[in-house]
């Protein structure tokens, strides 16, 4: 069965971008673009990976992502953040948040890919 | 009288009480101890600044502009960490350049792509640019118009007390009753938009004390009673922080002679500054917690009386009166919001026994040895302790 892929992100064509060249590693990949709703859009999918942004329309990101860390259903979901503000601060506040990677845009395609792939296979020795 | 001759001369004031050279060798020593490895020989300060003073001179100077420029990239970098809508334009831009980096490496690659989402991708890159060029030109445009603000260095209060600096701290138009907005669009030309609305608050809380406290009645009451503001307090009825920003914006000339003012707001921050020779109040940095301003604080209500003299100096004491009150109105359940004003005239020799506290501008250049409020090492030699 193919690994299912989260996105949430508000940007169209950065969804599409992503989208794509997900798919085409053979993911499934669902989209969502909103904030408020993204914690129950979680809930029923299920994925084996989730990448967030951080500025979202109603909710942001770090907020997301404390919640569903306290959820104990997906407490250990591998969490990738996308950010446009790459400065360390933002770094630790989602490292705080229990983020799994974090990635400032604008980033490569290869990038994503590569810290997708590790994700999906789990940190070193554990996979 | 000193200031006249001053002016008569074109120097500073402090030149004729302390020197041009004691101001120099300040500068010196303060430019000498900031600066990181330094090795400048300290103990030979006076002999540099007394054999070479042009150069000494053009080093104070190059010091002052450096730390106008410092101040400048700090409010620069701070607007870059805190400016909401720097923030969102550059998100903006940003998320635009991604979407475009993305759409394009996939059409890069020599991998076959499907028409259908070659065309896609493509009309992407193709709204998204058009986005990425509107976008950086709003972001110019935004830069351009608050750049002017920033590269004069000063902050939108600095450019307000320059203004008020350059009418002598004194507004006749005012004082006739001319409405503060009309005034305000004939000194407002060079501002920044900032600086505008700072000076228009100015000037209305000038017009309010001139509409309480007529200029002749005030003259008449320093003619009797000096620069007292609890006198004007008695007599006219006013509250003592309007008593005080009145006197100090007597013109020049007036009976009592010159009257200095610094307001600062709860946290501290000066946000008036009506200099004296005797009392020089530093635009940058932080003050001396030993004014009698800052103790106001936390006595509110309560004028203080102080006599108080910059250690290290000869002479040069003022009598400076101190009151914090609120800025605000009263609000149920609210704490007020509290503002501090600190008068300040020369005062002569000292009354019966009292004590003159010894202050500093800032520690670093403060003589004072002992203090309690010392908050780094001064800079002057062996004449201060090396800290608290």
């Amino acid at each position: 069965m193919s690994k299912h892929v989260l996105l949430i992100e508000d940007e169209p064509n950065i969804i599409e971008a992503i989208s794509f060249i997900l798919s085409r590693e053979g993911l499934a990949v669902e989209t969502h673009s909103d904030g408020t709703t993204a914690n129950e859009k979680l809930r029923g999918a299920h994925p084996d990976l989730l990448i967030l942004d951080v500025m979202l329309p109603g909710k942001s990101g770090y907020d997301i992502l404390r919640e569903l860390r306290a959820d104990p259903a997906t407490a250990a979901l591998p969490v990738l953040m996308l950010t446009a503000r790459g400065q360390s601060r933002d770094r630790e506040m989602a490292e705080r948040e229990g983020v799994s990677a974090f990635m400032s845009k604008p980033f490569a395609n290869s990038e994503m890919l590569d810290t997708v792939r590790s994700l999906l296979n789990g940190p070193p020795g554990n996979a | 009288m000193l200031l006249d001759l001053a002016e008569i001369l074109k120097v500073e004031p402090s030149m004729l009480t302390e020197g041009a050279e004691a101001a120099l060798i300040a500068s010196l020593r303060e430019a000498a101890s900031t600066t990181r490895g330094s090795t400048a020989e300290l103990d030979r300060v006076d002999e540099f600044a007394g054999r070479f003073p042009g150069w000494a001179r053009l080093l104070a100077e190059a010091r002052g502009r450096i730390e106008t420029l410092e101040r400048s990239v700090e409010t620069l970098s701070d607007r870059l960490a805190h400016d909401p809508q720097l923030a969102e334009a550059l998100h903006e831009m940003l998320s635009t350049v991604t979407a475009i980096r993305s759409a394009a490496s996939i059409l890069n690659e020599p991998e076959e792509i499907d028409p259908d989402w070659q065309r896609r991708f493509h009309r992407n890159i193709h709204e998204d640019s058009a986005r990425l060029a509107e976008s950086s030109r709003s972001l110019v445009s935004y830069l351009e118009a608050e750049g002017k603000a920033a590269s004069e260095s000063g902050t939108p209060q600095e450019e307000v007390t320059a203004i008020f600096e350059g009418e002598g701290y004194h507004f006749p138009a005012l004082e006739a009753g001319q409405a503060p907005e009309a005034l305000a669009a004939e000194l407002e030309a060079d501002l920044s938009d900032n600086a505008r609305a700072l000076l228009l608050r100015a000037l209305r809380t000038y017009a309010e004390d001139a509409a309480a406290l007529p200029l002749a009645a005030v003259l008449e009451a320093v003619a009797a009673e000096g620069a007292d503001p609890l006198a004007l307090v008695r007599r006219l009825g006013c509250d003592p922080a309007r008593a005080m920003r009145r006197l100090a914006a007597l013109p020049a000339g007036a009976p009592c002679g010159p009257v200095g003012l610094a307001v600062c707001d709860a946290s501290g921050a000066l946000t008036f500054r009506k200099p004296l020779p005797e009392f020089p109040v530093p635009r940058f940095g932080a003050d001396c917690p030993l004014w009698p301003l800052f103790p106001a604080l936390s006595r509110p209500m309560t004028v203080l009386s102080r006599r108080v003299q910059f250690a290290g100096r000869q002479g040069g004491a003022v009598r400076a009166f101190a009151v914090a009150q609120p800025a605000s109105l009263p609000q149920a359940n609210r704490d007020p919001i509290f503002e501090a004003h600190m008068m300040f005239t020369p005062e002569g020799s000292a009354r019966g026994g009292e004590e003159t506290e010894q202050v500093g501008v800032t520690c670093r250049i403060c003589a004072r040895s002992g203090c309690p409020a010392r908050r780094e090492p001064s800079l002057l030699g062996d004449v201060a302790e090396r800290g608290p």
